[in-house]
């Protein structure tokens, strides 16, 4: 895409649509995998797990990019009471789903795309504003 | 991945939420896994049942949904006898919440059995051919491998969305190319009962997720077979096995080249991996007893009284299906619990260390229940002294 003068250059990323629906948040971006079941606290979205490149960071209403989900499949229920409490992140970027968390993101209503081209994880920078598509499957870095 | 017009229709929300997302879950798993399509299913088999294993997050989600399952559709063992838990020593709390995601379960209209083993108590579940979706891994493996039924490793809540459904995605072992053995497992001596369960703790480690084709000198019935296969589950992800002669597809394939050779030293050495300190516990049913399993047991324990905790795991049909041989076997102070397991229970983590006829309990005890593990035979298990 062109920069032209005086217009706002959004960077357009094309990924596989994974659970519906509209998100837009501040991004938080990591290269580590994320377990769900006791890495982040349901009731106050932060992550917890010793050694995470995310320790004391908060996901509620970011743009979560990682890289896929790990652990125990009790995660995609955690997913569930994260989004209940009001604490989920608004949209859910992975470098390539796995079932823990596309069916946390699918049960919650959270937005998810995965695959995108470019890699997210690589084009998204912590702090970018960005907007997921999770119906369309794409990405807008606004 | 195709979707017929009415599938389309689900998935666009004109039948409402609750299986709008349950369309959701069986589109994007199955365009993960590459599925041409959907593929209707006879029976769904729901893991995600034990309070301690779901905890709230779980049991919030359940709660919450609202629907009703089109096929008959039955739980995995929850974390208590559902009506004897006190004895067990559950707390009230644990019991309440146990309760609650039941009740919630049953509100779909699902069968509130709790049972790994639902082909004991109803024979209809699955046939050789029918496709399913089951979620428990000792169930799946003895669908696939003994019935010559098909399904993956569903988790709980993809069982679930195929339940409401009808349907689950056509991937994996729901194809006749997956399902073709990889790897040979030759065991040089003759095997019988809880060898099996060893046997199985052995190759599941080394074999992960690959599809086993076993040379054995030894025929198993099907309740050993029941033992190798949970075995292999747990200690790694076999989904899928055959026993040349015995398992309905094995006479499809021939012997793969790549073999690995199992003799009984190894074995030995399972049995050898004792508790630290003497048995407080003696746990057994991992999988779910059959009748014959519960009468075999009964008959070692009569004229017996034993001298720790005896826990027997079986579902409540088959407990109810012999009350004669429940007594003989209570005589004695052994205790036969339903609904439950010593892996999912929390009633299991108060003891110092198990004693099991069960590769999968063996293996499963040290990380859930923080308890050591040892394997016997179901005689040593069940030892004590005579009352004679």
């Amino acid at each position: 895409m062109t920069a032209l003068k005086g217009v706002i250059l959004i960077r357009t990323l094309k990924g596989r649509p994974i659970s519906r629906g509209c998100g837009q948040g501040e991004a938080l971006v990591t290269n580590e995998s994320i377990s769900f079941l006791g890495s982040v606290d349901p009731t106050t979205g932060i992550v917890v797990e010793e050694k995470h490149e995310l320790k004391g960071q908060c996901v509620s209403g970011k743009v979560l990019v990682f890289p896929a989900g790990k652990g125990s499949t009790v995660g995609s229920y955690v997913m569930y009471q994260l989004k209940k409490n009001g604490t989920a992140p608004a949209a859910v970027i992975n470098r390539s789903a796995e079932p823990i968390v596309v069916v946390g993101a699918i049960i919650s209503g959270i937005p998810m795309v995965d695959s995108t081209e470019p890699d997210a994880i690589n084009t998204i920078k912590t702090g970018d504003n960005v907007r997921v598509d999770g119906t369309r499957g794409v990405v807008d870095i606004l | 991945m195709y979707l017929t017009r009415e599938e389309e229709a689900l998935l666009d929300g004109e039948k409402g939420p609750t299986l709008q997302k349950a369309m959701e879950l069986l589109t994007a798993l199955g365009d993960i896994y590459g599925a041409d399509s959907l593929v209707p299913i006879k029976s769904a088999q729901i893991a995600g049942v034990s309070y301690k294993t779901i905890g709230d997050a779980g049991l919030e989600w359940i709660s919450d949904l609202k629907g009703k399952v089109v096929v008959p559709s039955i739980l995995n063992p929850a974390g208590m006898d559902l009506e004897r838990w006190r004895e067990m020593g559950v707390n009230e709390d644990f019991a309440a919440k146990q309760t609650k995601i039941i009740e919630a379960y049953q509100r779909l209209g699902i069968r509130c059995e709790c049972t790994c083993t639902p082909y004991h108590i109803d024979a209809s579940l699955a046939s050789f051919g029918d496709h399913l979706a089951w979620s428990e891994s000792s169930a799946v493996s003895y669908a696939n491998s003994v019935i010559g039924a098909r399904t993956n490793r569903e988790g709980g809540p993809s069982a679930l969305a195929a339940a409401l459904i009808g349907k689950t995605a056509n991937y994996g072992y729901h194809l006749d190319e997956n399902r073709v053995p990889v790897i040979t497992v030759q065991v040089d001596c003759p095997l019988s009962g809880a060898d099996y369960g060893a046997l199985g703790y052995l190759v599941g480690a080394q074999v992960g997720s690959d599809v086993p084709m076993f040379k054995l000198q030894s025929r198993p019935t099907s309740i050993e077979l029941k033992a190798l296969g949970a075995a292999m589950a747990a200690s790694g992800a076999v989904a899928l096995y055959h026993v040349k002669g015995v398992t309905p597809e094995s006479g499809l394939h021939e012997f793969p080249k790549e073999t690995i050779t199992i003799d009984r030293s190894q074995l030995d050495e399972v049995f050898g991996k004792d508790c630290k300190q003497t048995p407080d516990l003696a746990a057994v049913g991992c999988p779910h007893y059959s009748q014959e399993e519960l009468e075999a047991a009964a008959e070692l324990l009569d004229g017996m009284k034993v001298e720790k905790e005896v826990w027997i795991y079986t579902s409540r049909q088959v407990r109810d299906a012999a009350p004669d041989v429940v007594r003989r076997i209570e005589a004695s102070g052994a205790k036969v619990f339903v609904d439950t397991c010593m892996v999912v229970s929390p009633a299991t983590d108060r003891f110092g260390c198990v004693l099991t006829d069960s590769g999968k309990a063996l293996k499963y005890i040290p990380g859930m229940c923080g308890v050591g593990a040892g394997l016997a035979s179901i005689r040593d298990c069940l030892k004590g002294s005579d009352t004679d």
